[in-house]
């Protein structure tokens, strides 16, 4: 069956080891996790477990049940065909020589990213976006020779109904 | 009222019904062990930390109620895992405590130090570390409710020694809320009235039971539902007991080891009404083949174990026996004129298949295991509890023995655990005290918790063990003589203890037959002694469980003695 990928917003308990029980559920059963990101809500009690994950249709149904059957969740849920508005951000360092300084400050202007870090021989480019856009980013800066990316993975919530397209 | 966290611990297991605590003391511990000492719960001191955890699965089973474990920190905990484990794959209530190093220690490799509640997250319901006694009541009870509730299942809470030495104030707490777990019980009436439907129009339908139906006492209710609709019932190895094993309408258990008719009628069958169970591999073979031509209802409380293994046309979350009693009241309402006659072909079939390739095997000169089996149903009448090891004896005791009532036939099904049926004997006996209680043993399996015997004979726990002792591990021999060209790698014993001794050194009596003769007369013997007794049963050495579906195959393609 055709693997299909899914972005889940997971409400948690915020307590220790939670964590630990949706990533021992994936590895335990063999299920994917493409990104994951986690942090408290406005109720300082509950936390949201953004993550992006690929399976086939009956493992995602079966990802989205263990999810729901483990104590500490309160709600999974699934953004996939929903309106919703999706960031990632990534840190890239990335070699920086005079010859290259402009054309890198343009890049990063074109993406409306901005330069958090300036150094002799590189510049750290902070750029938010969909996880594509930053992928974009990353491909024109990689000529100039990329050494260290940090990416927070997907963050998400959904759209109030009918405000924009899908994902826009 | 200020009280210790070990007092705290003792109050509420005095209100959540406690009578039986089965442990084993250590450092982290002492401080509830001291508590203990105060109170009236029996205590039954195992001797080794496994065989606690499945004696408190073993009462569970037999009484109904939430098993409880007490065990100290470090090996104390780790040596539970495997009874955990097992109690989590047939969804057993067990509550298991265990100590851990001070609060200020954790983490830091003390002494006798392990993360339990890490190792065992993926085998328990659920589990907690308790870090402040003022937390303990209410941790202490929501454990209980987890454990007992929806799909029921361990729960492990393990209690660092500073928090049972602190003190709080004390305050029973009132009923468990929990926003994030809320099982579902009473299923969508039309899920069910899609079912009913179904019903009238299948020709040739088949109910397939398993432990849900246990779990959930729904026996009667499947007992009508299935006569009313006239309706063949197979079940699971865990589902045993939850439909009368004589009733005509029986076909079985279904699967690698179940009975022709059984695989026969789920293969050919146009409507299969699964309930209370999760078509786990060794019954469904290859899933692609497995009842191809059949609609599926699937009934169960957990939304997990529906469409796991198998697509399902008509899902159905909830209960077993509330959705059963429904199902039978909206059959009530149909006019069932007509049904007998309906049902006479598929009826007829059946017993064909039951008749030209019935449960079979040769009778010789050496005592063949079935026939051990086979005399002990007669003599206990079915009345019986029979726990089991794993392995062959596990499938003889499920094929020759016809349990009629649930909480009689109680084996590690899911997990599989050599080592598990004699304490499980020990839990069932004090669970049920009036009941014989038979633990059906290899002579492999018997020797991985044969410890616990001192256990029986402390406690004047009068369990019986019939060992069937062919001097290999049994079933792995076959899969070696099957499928590895009787190459024997590893699975004859070229020694063994002399059980009839063994069990004298215990304390216990032991008796031994060689010959088909002997076969009822030691197990009436042993039957009517007082106190623990091991029946050495010398039986065929390279006896086969017959039929069998080999691994991965379809189920219709099974090989016969």
């Amino acid at each position: 069956m055709e693997e299909q990928r899914h972005l889940l917003s997971i409400l948690v308990d915020n307590e220790p080891g939670v964590l630990s029980r949706i990533t021992g559920l994936f590895s335990g059963r063999g299920y994917n996790i493409d990104s994951l990101s986690v942090a408290e809500t406005v109720e300082p009690n509950v936390s949201r477990v953004t993550m992006v994950t690929h399976g086939s249709p009956g493992i995602i149904e079966q990802i989205k049940k263990q999810l729901n059957k483990l104590i500490n969740v309160i709600k999974v849920t699934d953004l996939t065909g929903m309106h919703y508005v999706l960031r990632e951000m990534a840190l890239i360092k990335v070699n920086a020589k005079s010859e290259h300084r402009a054309e890198i400050l343009r890049i990063t202007d074109i993406f409306r990213g901005q330069i958090v870090d300036v150094g002799i021989e590189h510049f750290t480019v902070k750029v938010t976006g969909e996880p594509e856009k930053i992928g974009a980013v990353l491909n024109l800066l990689k000529p100039m020779g990329i050494r260290e990316i940090a990416r927070t993975g997907c963050v998400a919530l959904p759209r109030e109904n009918g405000t924009s397209n899908k994902n826009a | 009222m200020k009280l210790k966290g070990a007092q705290i611990l003792m109050k509420m297991l005095q209100a959540e019904g406690v009578d039986t605590i089965f442990g084993y003391p250590g450092g982290a511990v002492l401080d509830i062990y001291d508590a203990l000492m105060d109170t009236d719960f029996r205590h039954i001191l195992v001797r080794h930390e496994q065989g606690a955890v499945h004696a408190a699965d073993g009462y569970a089973r037999a009484s109904g109620k939430v098993g409880v474990c007490l065990v100290t920190s470090g090996p104390g905990a780790t040596n539970t895992v495997t009874g955990i484990a097992s109690a989590y794959l047939d969804s057993i209530p067990v509550v298991i405590f265990t100590g851990q190093v001070p609060t200020h220690l954790i983490g830091n490799d003390a002494f006798q130090e392990v993360d339990i509640v890490g190792i065992t997250r993926p085998c328990t319901k659920h589990n907690y570390l308790v870090k402040d006694v003022r937390n303990l009541a209410k941790t202490i009870k929501e454990a209980f409710h987890l454990a007992r509730s929806g799909r029921p299942g361990p729960v492990l809470i393990d209690l660092p020694k500073d928090v049972v030495n602190a003190t709080a104030t004390f305050k029973a707490p009132g009923e468990v809320r929990m926003r994030t777990y809320n099982p579902t019980y009473k299923p969508n009436i039309r899920q069910l009235q899609k079912t009913i439907d179904l019903i009238g129009k299948a020709k040739k339908p088949v109910i397939f039971s398993g432990g849900g139906i246990v779990l959930s006492k729904a026996h009667e209710e499947l007992t009508r539902f299935a006569r009313k609709a006239q309706i063949p019932v197979t079940s699971s190895l865990m589902g045993l007991g939850g439909f009368p094993g004589t009733d005509d309408l029986w076909l079985g258990m279904l699967g690698m080891h179940g009975t022709f008719r059984a695989n026969m009628a789920v293969t050919e069958c146009d409507l299969l009404i699964g309930i209370g169970v999760r078509f786990d591999d060794r019954v469904t073979g290859k899933t692609d083949e497995f009842a191809p031509n059949a609609k599926v209802v699937q009934i169960d409380i957990d939304p997990t174990s529906i469409q796991k293994n198998v697509p399902v046309s008509v899902p159905v979350v909830g209960d077993c026996r509330t959705s059963l009693s429904m199902l039978n009241d909206l059959l009530e309402k149909i006019d069932q004129e007509g049904t007998d006659e309906k049902r006479e072909p598929w009826l007829k079939q059946i017993h064909e298949w039951k008749s030209t390739t019935p449960l079979a095997y040769k009778q010789t000169d050496t005592i063949k295991p079935q026939y051990v089996i086979e005399m002990l149903y007669e003599i206990t009448g079915g009345e019986a509890i029979i726990t089991t090891e794993v392995g062959q004896n596990q499938m003889w005791a499920a094929q020759y023995y016809h349990f009629t009532e649930p909480g009689h036939f109680i084996t590690s099904g899911g997990l599989g655990v050599m080592g598990f049926g004699l304490p499980a004997a020990i839990g069932a006996q004090v669970g049920a005290p009036g009941k014989i209680v038979v633990d059906v043993a290899g002579d492999g399996s018997i020797q991985m918790n044969i410890q616990e015997l001192a256990t029986a004979v402390q406690y004047g726990l009068p369990v019986k063990v019939a060992i069937l002792n062919n001097g290999f591990l049994g079933m792995v021999r076959q899969w070696q003589e099957l499928f590895y060209q009787r190459r024997y790698s590893s699975t004859r014993f070229e020694h063994a203890p002399d059980f009839v001794k063994l069990a004298e050194a215990y304390g216990a009596t032991g008796l031994r037959a060689t010959k088909p003769e002997e076969v009822k007369k030691v197990l009436k013997k042993g039957l009517e002694t007082k106190g623990p007794v091991i029946m050495d049963f010398v039986v065929a050495q390279e006896e086969s469980v017959y039929p069998m579906v080999p691994a991965g195959a379809p189920i219709k393609k099974m090989l016969l003695v």
